[in-house]
């Protein structure tokens, strides 16, 4: 199903803070229509790529392409319709706390399209129902939500207007691993309806199991290795082996 | 959807009619996504409103560029408008890729229409009146509440008197006593030459400048001294009690603590409050000589009393109680705003919004609550006749 067209083509990226250089020369491809897993130690950077890619961080130096079209040259108008594009799912749900399930998902529908208050309430409706959650929630505030709710709307949010894009951060962290599964199959059941591509930050060694198309590694600020799971399981290099094969990796050695 | 879509946003969008013996056939071609959703709706609708006698319709897709969320629910739509009137409908031509979103939009709002029906005015302004009289009563429990069980931790302290958080104290008395000194005294500094400029602007009308200096000493040590430094405070120190209780609930510290077998009251509140009891009375001795300082410089510098002329004129004016008044009703001012302000922290829900609710409501309850209870105190004084 993945194609050959890169969606996401992040070359010789660096970034810091003060004296401390989190990622040095990384360069990454994600193609259209696949779940890329994105991995890495905890404090590797892991978080620091994705928010440098959809620019919530300055970066060093390096070239960052969305769509083909270079993040650095482009004016505003020129951005917002690429962040259009794109949805991104924070760790932490971050749902406006003020704003009920309901309004959450129709705050971008209603700030990016002018359309009819039912068609966006329809909309956002079918969206929540399309992430498993049903019509009940409408009316409830984040804090009145579950965690694995939370990260639905945060993700039906996310998708609200169509995006070819999702930015998912760590979305199964903090989940049971029953609703981390649910929340994996989810996704790849999204990911086939609409189309997309998905970038993923985890640690769940489950979802890059069972969704993910293709892997990346960050180590050491630099991509260190990418490929599917069978490349990764059969890597020699220590870290992935300890990572994929250690103590709470599973599948070759039981 | 492809790498270079941005140009496919420029395709148009439509459906086309066309007839044969049995029916109609609608034909969707274009782009039917987001950005075109608004004009699709209407040419739905229309479709919808149009062919509403026919009896058996198929909607074909095989000519659509690309479809996403949003034209599919449009689709589902105008199937479900025909379906509902008895029509048979029939979607033809769906390609491999949008077959699983159409499915998808086949299932969702199956329950809409739960619309709340359309109600009275009148009852919702009584509504409301009636929600923020109970409000009122229940935040007054919860004031009463938090005093019992404040009284039952100082009870406790006073026994075992190593319970009290020292470093704690400490810390509060900095941040809401010392740090506040030089912008109470300012403030009061200015109000008591203010109230002296005043009182010398129109007393002296009718030649009764010199009593100015009565006027300010009574009304400096009495009243305006302390009601000024408790809406400092309440400002300053409450709202900050407010929002620092307020983001400790919301992440689940408080919960914490009490888990751990602490009693928030006793390590949060005790301190915080005994504080402010031990803060305002100074604050306002402090406040009050900087507005009697203030005032007797006007009166040199605008009224051309000398200093001695003031003090001497101050000495006759007021007599111990005067500034004893305002020094008995600090403290329990304090305590009225430590008592609000921790109240509402408590009371912040999960919510940024409700966290900035709460503070505002403390400020405003606190300095309400002390303007209420300076009145009680009035009658009290006069009532004893001090």
């Amino acid at each position: 199903m993945a194609s050959n067209t890169a969606v996401i083509s992040v070359r010789d990226l660096s970034v810091g803070f003060g004296e401390t250089a989190v990622l040095d020369r990384a360069s990454l491809d994600v193609f259209e229509g696949e779940i890329l897993g994105f991995v890495g130690g905890s404090g590797a950077g892991k978080s620091v790529l994705m928010r440098t890619i959809i620019g919530l961080l300055p970066k060093r130096s390096g070239r960052i392409e969305v769509f083909g079209t270079d993040l650095a040259t482009v004016n505003d108008e020129e951005l917002r319709a690429i962040e259009r594009r794109w949805g991104v799912l924070f760790q932490q749900g971050a749902l406006f706390s003020s704003l009920t399930a309901l309004q959450n998902v129709q705050f971008p529908i209603r700030e990016y399209l002018k359309l009819s208050p039912r068609l966006i309430e329809e909309i956002a409706l079918a969206k929540l129902e399309m992430v498993g959650l049903n019509a009940n929630v409408r009316g409830k505030y984040p804090s009145e939500l579950s965690g694995g709710m939370v990260k639905r709307v945060a993700l039906a949010r996310a998708l609200a207007l169509d995006p070819d894009i999702v930015f998912l951060d760590e979305p199964t962290s903090g989940l049971d691993p029953i609703g981390a599964a649910e929340f994996d199959a989810l996704i790849r059941t999204l990911q086939r309806t609409l189309g997309l591509s998905v970038f993923m930050v985890t640690h769940d060694l489950d979802s890059l199991h069972t969704v993910c198309d293709r892997i990346a590694v960050l180590s050491e600020g630099r991509i260190i290795a990418t490929g599917t799971i069978e490349t990764m399981l059969a890597s020699e290099h220590p870290w992935l082996k300890s990572y994929f094969r250690g103590k709470r990796g599973r599948g070759v050695h039981h | 959807m492809t790498a270079a879509g941005l140009a496919a946003q420029g395709t148009s969008a439509s459906l086309v009619a066309t007839f044969n013996g049995k029916g109609v056939g609608l034909v969707a071609t274009g782009a039917w996504i987001a950005e075109r959703a608004a004009e699709l709706e209407t040419i739905v609708d229309d479709a919808a409103a149009r062919y509403q006698t026919a009896r058996s319709i198929d909607i074909d897709l095989a000519r659509l560029d690309r479809l996403d969320t949003f034209g599919a629910w449009l689709i589902e739509r105008l199937n479900r408008a025909f379906t509902a009137r008895g029509a048979t409908t029939r979607i033809i031509g769906l390609s491999e890729s949008d077959r699983g979103l159409m499915d998808e939009v086949r299932l969702v709002n199956k329950t809409a229409g739960q619309n709340a029906a359309a109600t009275n005015d009148i009852l919702v302004a009584l509504d409301s009146i009636g929600r923020a009289v109970a409000e009122i009563g229940a935040s007054l429990v919860l004031l009463a509440h938090l005093l019992g069980a404040l009284t039952m931790t100082v009870l406790g302290t006073i026994a075992h008197p190593a319970r009290l958080r020292l470093t704690s104290l400490v810390h509060h008395l900095e941040k809401v006593g010392w740090r506040a000194v030089p912008i109470v005294a300012l403030s009061t500094f200015l109000i008591g030459a203010i109230i002296a400029q005043q009182g010398i602007f129109h007393f002296r009308t009718f030649g009764a400048e010199v009593y100015v200096i009565d006027m300010v000493g009574i009304l400096v040590l009495r009243e305006v001294g302390v009601l000024i430094v408790c809406v400092m405070v309440a400002g300053r120190s409450g709202s900050a009690y407010t929002a620092e209780l307020g983001s400790m609930k919301m992440r689940e510290e408080i919960d914490a603590l009490r888990t751990m077998g602490f009693d928030p009251v006793e390590v949060l509140v005790l301190p915080r409050i005994v504080a402010l009891v031990i803060a305002v009375p100074l604050l306002t001795f402090i406040g009050s000589m900087a507005a009697l300082y203030g005032a007797g410089l006007v009166c040199w510098l605008y009224g051309g009393m000398t200093p001695d002329i003031f003090l001497a004129r101050l000495r006759e004016a007021i007599w111990l109680p005067t500034f004893a008044v305002g020094m008995i009703k600090a403290p329990f001012m304090a305590l009225v705003i430590g008592l609000v302000a921790c109240v509402e922290g408590f009371e912040v829900d999960g919510s940024a919004a409700s966290l900035g609710l709460k503070t505002t409501s403390s400020v405003v309850k606190s300095i309400f609550l002390v303007i209420v209870l300076d009145g009680f105190f009035a009658m009290f004084f006069a009532a004893i006749g001090m």
